[in-house]
């Protein structure tokens, strides 16, 4: 099966390396900040997807399908209300605590704190 | 390119406005309760109670009468273009479940911020009664979404409730547990906003009947599974993605414990099961079930054995609820069908279902109780509460009956869908199962002997009660643990109701 | 030619977003990720997805950009308690990654031929509404219940923010942050607001037959709106004042009652034939001050003083 070497497909590839790029930085990056900013990299990643799929999809007298388009768009504000909410979560922590970085969980060890 | 002709129609009934309801109602609400003051929010929040129970009653009744699934087509617009609801006889089920589990938590809540002790102040009381319209609209909206960017937004409108009821109380801890609970969740729909997406790019469409009908096996399809699950995982606190569960959970305030651990990690589970159920292909049955069982067998004695280990009993009953949760996932290689006998009429599908709703009532008649408990006596460790039986019988008893059903023991809805999971695992040769679900009952007897022999011992100084005892509070819990035991009078055999709407093969067989 | 544009971009993009993963300190980190998002929208028009790139831009890119920028400015004293992984944790992490990028490269790389769409589906129902944009159709009448409920979400994720605050504090205003406003801050914030509002107003009325819609024009006004307040011409309101509660609530209300008014011509969100196009400017215009004012309400953030 040949596929276009198109726009469609290389901003797919690149959609695909914004996924493990958010990951990674989700998964690994100490800051908590830092990792807000992942999760938008993976947003945009799948959302480039959504993207793949609108492109490929265009018909006679449209340039893209409109379903994938407007879930997108549902997306990108779903992310942004995550965000906000996020952030806001982390400014509290910082204003009670002192400190931005979520203390490691003790591995299920059990608790003695009252 | 879709085959148009073979893309079945979803043909509304007549009484689908009912699903439109039980959607739209809590939202109704939460939107009026954003324009007017306290007094006015309690009312909303009652009235709309009130109806969204009767609603859910009234879906199961139709049900149960008409033997048909209820069917809606949202602006009349047929998938795959449109979106469609549908409520068969497992959803009906749940959709009570919740209804009844949201009013008895929002009779506590209520009763709790009138207590002189309690909040009664306008932040903590308005915010739990919009997070919680909210979270009951997502529920439902989950239980009868039949397309997969509908459900993913639904489990967004959960995340969005369920996450600040963690850190009502507004210490830094639970601001924590909150923001850590924030970023498994997010994680989780992502990775099922992307399985979405290739199934999408795959298929063209989005709605979960059309696609059971495409569904070929193809490797785009089981990778978009594995993303979908793996993301459904996080969210449903699944072992080893189970670490944000404890702190969050037991740093709600107790009726939003008993919300987030009766109902809001079911919701994820759900849709594992009507994924797994009704578009995975044959062969991933015998691999992926024996996978999400292995994770759940080390969630149930992993975390039983975690939650013997702690001092302070909301963290206990939080680990608690990941245990029993481990008992969910043993449904997936027990409730293979067969060629003649589809996953629904399996003695596991019952078994399954039911260790969902008695976990729910119970787990939240023990939240409630040791809302109780911490209310009264100022702290919830442990060890020093002997003897708070004296003070507190009911719901010292309420907390006895719920730890029934998670020990397995009759008569409770968890001992008869231990007795159902566990016939299934003989039947059907899964020896490690069946091992696995002796243990967790054995373990589960560890940690409610626990609390219970030292709450009818007799200490040397009585438990003196830092606060006047809330009566009304503890029959609320006595209740749902009732009900928890109620449920254990079904019969030991496949519940009809849970088949009703349900197609009559599967793609989910014994290859 | 443009082979050789997109094959720019799109490694661009890569390398963008290894920057803001890598990079040393937050700042430059999110400076990047909104230059990314900036590419990004470039990629949406390459992708042919203008409404997209357009929201790109505006929510995506700029609002988030916006938010994480103030954030970093609250934090930036703050010490890293520095617990990380180590190397080898964070090699077998980096092949997990890895392994998922391929597994959805894969499924980018082999689409099923033809490619599935929805497009003339789409295109087929388009005069009924009575829309020349097939994405503001999708978003407002053949699932109209997502926008719905994706309004909802966002008046909930606002509800969480505010009830960050302590109780003595609960309905108050939030703040700005104290440091004197630059002078170049007060004269955009007087020169701009009326070009925004306009560009507003536009891409609401334009999107309803080519690119763009109330999303789109909501974070534009959203966006004067904060010049407005951080510039200090205006004050930033109570979060209990009943103008923004009006407001908050108003676009979903009208959706949902306009919704049940569709069960008499058919069902539930439904459109009764001839008067599509009205309704849904109707409900759009109620949208885009709903969205404006829960935007900037995020990006205000909690109260920070008591009410009255």
């Amino acid at each position: 099966m040949t596929t276009p070497f198109d726009a469609a497909m290389l901003l797919g590839l690149s959609g695909s390396a914004l996924i493990g790029i958010g990951l990674f930085v989700i998964i690994t990056h100490p800051r908590v900040l830092r990792k807000i900013v992942g999760f938008n990299l993976l947003g945009a990643g799948i959302f480039l997807v959504f993207g793949v799929a609108a492109k490929r999809g265009a018909m006679a007298g449209l340039a893209g399908d409109p379903v994938p388009q407007a879930l997108v768009i549902t997306g990108i504000v779903v992310a942004f209300a995550a965000t906000a909410l996020a952030i806001a979560l982390l400014k509290r922590l910082f204003e009670l605590t002192g400190s931005s970085d979520l203390a490691p969980l003790p591995p299920d060890a059990s608790s003695r704190r009252t | 390119m879709l085959p148009q002709a073979a893309a079945a129609a979803y043909i509304a009934t007549s009484d689908g406005l009912l699903l439109v309801l039980s959607l739209m109602l809590p939202v109704a609400a939460l939107l009026a309760s954003l324009l007017t003051g306290a007094r006015a929010t309690k009312f909303l929040t009652f009235t709309a109670s009130a109806a969204a129970l009767a609603l859910s009653v009234i879906i199961a009744v139709r049900i149960a009468q008409t033997g048909e699934a209820i069917v809606y087509v949202l602006g009349a617009w047929q998938p795959p273009l449109g979106l469609a609801l549908r409520a068969d006889g497992t959803a009906a089920v749940l959709l009570v479940i919740t209804s009844v589990i949201m009013c008895a938590t929002g009779l506590y809540a209520h009763w709790q911020f009138d207590l002189p002790s309690g909040t009664g102040d306008s932040r903590v009381s308005t915010v739990f009664r919009i997070l919680m319209m909210a979270v009951w609209s997502a529920l439902n909206a989950v239980f009868i979404g039949q397309d997969l960017f509908n459900l993913y937004v639904a489990l967004e409108l959960l995340t969005f409730g369920a996450v600040p009821l963690v850190c009502l109380d507004g210490r830094a801890e639970t601001v924590a547990a909150a923001l850590r609970y924030l970023m498994f969740a997010l994680l989780g729909s992502l990775l099922y906003l992307l399985g979405a997406g290739l199934i999408y790019s795959t298929y063209g469409t989005l709605d979960l009947k059309i696609l059971s009908g495409l569904a070929d096996g193809r490797p785009a399809l089981s990778v978009a599974l594995a993303f979908m699950v793996a993301g459904l995982l996080a969210k449903s606190a699944l072992f080893p993605l189970h670490l944000w569960l404890p702190p969050a959970h037991s740093g709600a305030p107790p009726a939003a414990s008993a919300i987030l651990s009766a109902l809001v990690v079911k919701a994820p589970f759900f849709l594992i099961l009507r994924l797994l159920f009704d578009l995975a292909p044959a062969i991933s049955s015998r691999f992926a079930g024996q996978g999400l069982a292995a994770l759940g067998a080390l969630s149930i004695l992993f975390c039983s054995i975690m939650a013997v280990r702690q001092e302070r009993l909301k963290l206990m009953v939080a680990y608690s609820t990941v245990a029993q949760i481990g008992y969910l996932f043993l449904m997936f290689p027990l409730a293979v069908g067969t060629d003649v006998l589809p996953p629904w009429h399996t003695i596991a599908w019952t078994g399954g279902l039911l260790q969902l709703a008695s976990h729910a009532l119970a787990k939240a008649a023990m939240f409630l109780a040791a809302g109780v408990i911490a209310d009264v006596f100022a702290h919830d460790r442990i060890r020093e509460l002997r003897g708070f039986a004296h003070v507190l019988p009911v719901s010292a008893f309420a907390f006895g009956l719920g730890g029934l059903s998670l020990m397995g023991l009759p008569p409770s809805g968890g001992f008869t869908a231990k007795c159902l999971l566990l016939t299934a695992a003989i039947v059907e040769g899964y020896w490690w199962i069946a091992a696995t679900i002796s243990a967790g009952g054995v373990i589960a007897a560890g940690y409610v002997f626990r609390v219970i022999s030292r709450a009818f011992s007799t200490p040397d100084l009585p438990l003196i009660p830092q606060r006047p005892v809330p009566r009304k509070l503890e029959r609320i819990a006595l209740a749902l643990a009732l009900a928890a035991v109620a449920l254990g009078f079904l019969p030991l055999q496949p519940f009809t109701y849970l088949q009703v709407g349900r197609p009559s093969v599967s793609t989910w067989a014994a290859p | 030619m443009s082979t050789l544009f997109d094959f720019g971009l799109a490694s661009s993009l890569v390398a963008l977003a290894l920057y803001v993963g890598w990079a040393r300190d937050e700042q430059s980190s999110i400076v990047g990720f909104i230059a990314l998002g900036l590419l990004l929208s470039l990629g949406w028009t390459r992708l042919r997805s203008i409404d997209v790139a357009l929201t790109e831009a505006a929510i995506g890119s700029g609002v988030t950009g916006l938010l994480l920028l103030r954030t970093q400015t609250s934090l930036r004293n703050d010490k890293p308690t520095g617990q990380e992984f180590g190397v080898l944790a964070k090699v077998s992490i980096g092949i997990l990654c890895a392994g998922l990028s391929a597994a959805v490269a894969y499924v980018v790389l082999i689409p099923p031929d033809p490619a599935p769409t929805l497009a003339p589906q789409a295109l087929g129902s388009i005069d009924v509404t009575g829309l020349g944009n097939p994405v503001t159709a999708v978003l407002m009448a053949y699932r109209a219940i997502d926008t719905l409920l994706e309004k909802v979400v966002l008046i909930l994720a606002l509800v969480g923010v505010w009830s960050l605050t302590s109780n003595s504090h609960w309905g108050g205003a939030p703040a700005v942050p104290a440091i004197g406003t630059p002078q170049p801050l007060v004269f955009l914030g007087r020169s701009l607001p009326p070009i925004g509002v306009l560009i507003a107003v536009y891409l609401l009325w334009v999107g309803a037959d080519a690119p763009g819609g109330a999303f789109q024009g909501g974070a534009v006004l959203a966006a004067m709106w904060l010049l407005a307040m951080f510039s200090g011409l205006q004050p930033i309101p109570q979060t209990q004042s009943v103008n923004v509660r009006l407001l908050l609530v108003g676009g979903p209300v009208i959706f949902l009652v306009t919704g049940f008014l569709g069960v008499g011509c058919g069902a539930f969100l439904a459109y009764p034939d001839g008067f599509a196009k009205p309704l849904i400017i109707v409900i759009e215009v109620a949208l885009i001050l709903s969205i404006a004012v829960t935007l900037g309400m995020l990006v205000a953030g909690p109260a920070k003083r008591g009410p009255g």
